[in-house]
């Protein structure tokens, strides 16, 4: 296993006596496999996902990555947020190349060819989210779902073993985030990082994601898991409107609400015949 | 009526008036003209005017306030030593201006807040910058300065006077302590202001501490920074007068006590003038480069 996640458990010590926010949380990832988070807000989605980072620390059980313990953030973990965290001092390219530019990744004078690589590995990734002309622009010039495409490319450019991705088309319109979603799928293909991927958006979780885990309300804990199943290729907008697409969907939203309605759950799917 | 055309006979007339809660319902009264005095053309809230209204404006309040003083001058009560007539201050800028004083006064008081300042600059930014990253370095430095810096810098002059003596390194000293507290508290304050995600980000991208140190938190602090220093330059002209009016051979502080010793009342609006003038000027000048190094920060561009 890529990512192991024991017994993880967060309590935070409040007026009121302690609040638990995640309860006995166990997590596996495989190498290179994606897989969501869904779930009610403020269920402890995103402390977990902070702990995985070494963000935060948990109360109780530990997190393995290659089977060692993360205790801080680094280099290993790549961190993607909703809100706008490109550096503003730097062009985009800059951005893009921050890690590059550390010192565990600077090259000494003698690897010319290592270098002349990685522009062109840079360039290319720039190239397929449509950012090469705008690589000299500041992240105050361009459009939210710009700055949230450059700031996945710097993540990914550091190559982490473990992509985390907390709600990143969050604060996005509809239709980038779906041009988001696509942008995602893409570079998926091309080249596939292990990914934790927290979003309250059911079909963008249902598209992405090798399996979707529901959490459930507080204290969060994961409730069920849900395989997704579709084929790499077959993953696109259109994929939302495929059947088996829609039953997995109804799945998730039943897990969601626990006991639903037939009328509830028709009014949410928006469709007239609901089935099980 | 509501009544009349209820088919229900059972319902109770007031029924709509107990919907109400008693309250008449609320009509809409005619829109009146909001403050006739203040058209929307000339006072719109928070936004902009044109550029040639605020330089009229701008200069009207002056003007008023020049005619003000001219219609007090012309009161027989005032004397040349009491309040000079704006003629009377004119002709001394022209005779100061021409003659040498004052710009070697200009020149020692520039002097001595730059080399203070710079000092005070020099050394509390690198500090802030550390006190703002690094908790430790914060409860080493900062509950210091803020002890430090409520010790009115005036107070100091006669402690300053004992150990660097009446000489030049007297006033810069003074300059220095009034700056530096605040400028490394004010550094601080605007690295601990940098938002979190960016620490976190660049720390999972392989940042070393210092590294987040030096190319994370300091450039984001920089505009921060730039603005603390343009703040504190202006103190420390104060800081500079103070000095100078206690012990001083020159400089424009030392100056104006002099024209106070002789009455020469109309000097010392001359150089009242010249003190608004200067810290306008370094003002625009700082703001100008802020512009300039800071494109990336501006919203609009």
């Amino acid at each position: 296993m890529k990512l192991v996640v024991r017994d993880v458990e967060k309590r935070f010590a409040s007026r009121q006596g302690d609040v638990a926010a995640l309860a006995r949380v166990d997590l596996d990832l495989a190498e290179r496999e994606f897989v969501s988070l869904v779930g009610p807000s403020g269920c402890g989605k995103s402390t977990l996902l902070h702990i995985i980072g070494g963000l935060e620390r948990a109360t109780a059980g530990k997190v393995l990555l290659d089977g060692e313990e993360v205790r801080s953030p680094g280099a290993e973990i790549g961190i993607v947020f909703q809100r706008q965290t490109l550096f503003p001092w730097l062009t985009i390219g800059k951005n893009v190349r921050f890690s590059l530019g550390l010192a565990r990744h600077r090259l000494d004078a003698a690897s010319a060819e290592e270098g002349q690589r990685r522009d062109t590995w840079v360039e290319n990734l720039l190239r397929a989210i449509g950012l090469w002309e705008f690589r000299d622009y500041h992240p105050n010039q361009l459009s939210g779902g710009m700055q949230q495409r450059a700031a996945i490319a710097r993540a990914l450019v550091a190559r982490p073993d473990l992509l985390l991705m907390d709600e990143p088309f969050g604060a996005l319109d509809a239709q980038t985030r779906e041009e988001m979603q696509e942008l995602l799928l893409h570079l998926n293909r091309l080249h596939r990082t292990t990914t934790l991927f927290v979003t309250h958006d059911i079909d963008e979780a249902l598209l992405l994601s090798d399996r979707v885990l529901v959490f459930s309300r507080r204290p969060g804990r994961i409730q069920r898991e849900i395989a997704v199943p579709f084929a790499a290729d077959a993953r696109s907008a259109e994929l939302k409107l495929d059947p088996a697409f829609i039953k997995l969907k109804r799945l998730v939203l039943a897990e969601l609400h626990h006991a639903p309605s037939a009328e509830r759950e028709s009014f949410l799917l928006g469709s007239s015949s609901p089935e099980r | 009526m509501t009544a009349s055309h209820e088919p229900n006979a059972s319902v109770p007339r007031h029924s709509a008036a107990a919907l109400t809660n008693g309250f008449a319902p609320l009509e809409p009264k005619r829109p009146r003209r909001q403050f006739a005095a203040m058209p929307a053309r000339f006072f719109p809230v928070r936004a902009a005017v044109s550029r040639r209204l605020r330089f009229v404006s701008g200069s009207a309040a002056a003007l008023a306030l020049a005619i003000a003083y001219a219609a007090l001058t012309e009161k027989k009560e005032a004397t040349d030593a009491l309040l000079p007539s704006l003629g009377a201050i004119a002709s001394s800028a022209v005779a100061l201006v021409t003659g040498a004083d004052f710009w070697t006064d200009i020149e020692i008081s520039f002097f001595r807040v730059t080399a203070g300042f710079l000092a005070a600059a020099a050394l509390a930014v690198p500090l802030g910058i550390l006190a703002g990253s690094f908790r430790l370095f914060s409860s080493m430095l900062e509950p210091l300065s803020e002890f430090l810096r409520y010790i009115p810098v005036p107070a100091l002059i006669p402690l300053v006077m004992i150990i660097a003596g009446i000489d030049e390194s007297a006033k810069v000293a003074l300059v220095f302590l009034g700056t530096f507290f605040q400028l490394l508290l004010m550094t601080a304050d605007e690295v601990r202001r940098v938002p979190p995600e960016l620490v976190d980000v660049s720390q999972s991208l392989g940042a070393t501490r210092l590294e987040v140190v030096w190319r994370v938190l300091t450039p984001a602090a920089l505009p921060g920074i730039a603005q603390a220093l343009r703040i504190c330059n202006g103190w420390a002209w104060s800081y500079v007068v103070v000095a100078e009016l206690v012990a001083a051979t020159e400089g424009l502080g030392f100056r104006v006590l002099r024209f106070y010793r002789f009455v020469q009342t109309a000097n010392i609006y001359v150089y009242l003038i010249a003190f608004g003038l200067i810290g306008l000027g370094l003002d625009w000048l700082f703001k100008i480069l802020h512009r300039r190094a800071f494109r990336w920060q501006a919203a609009d561009a």
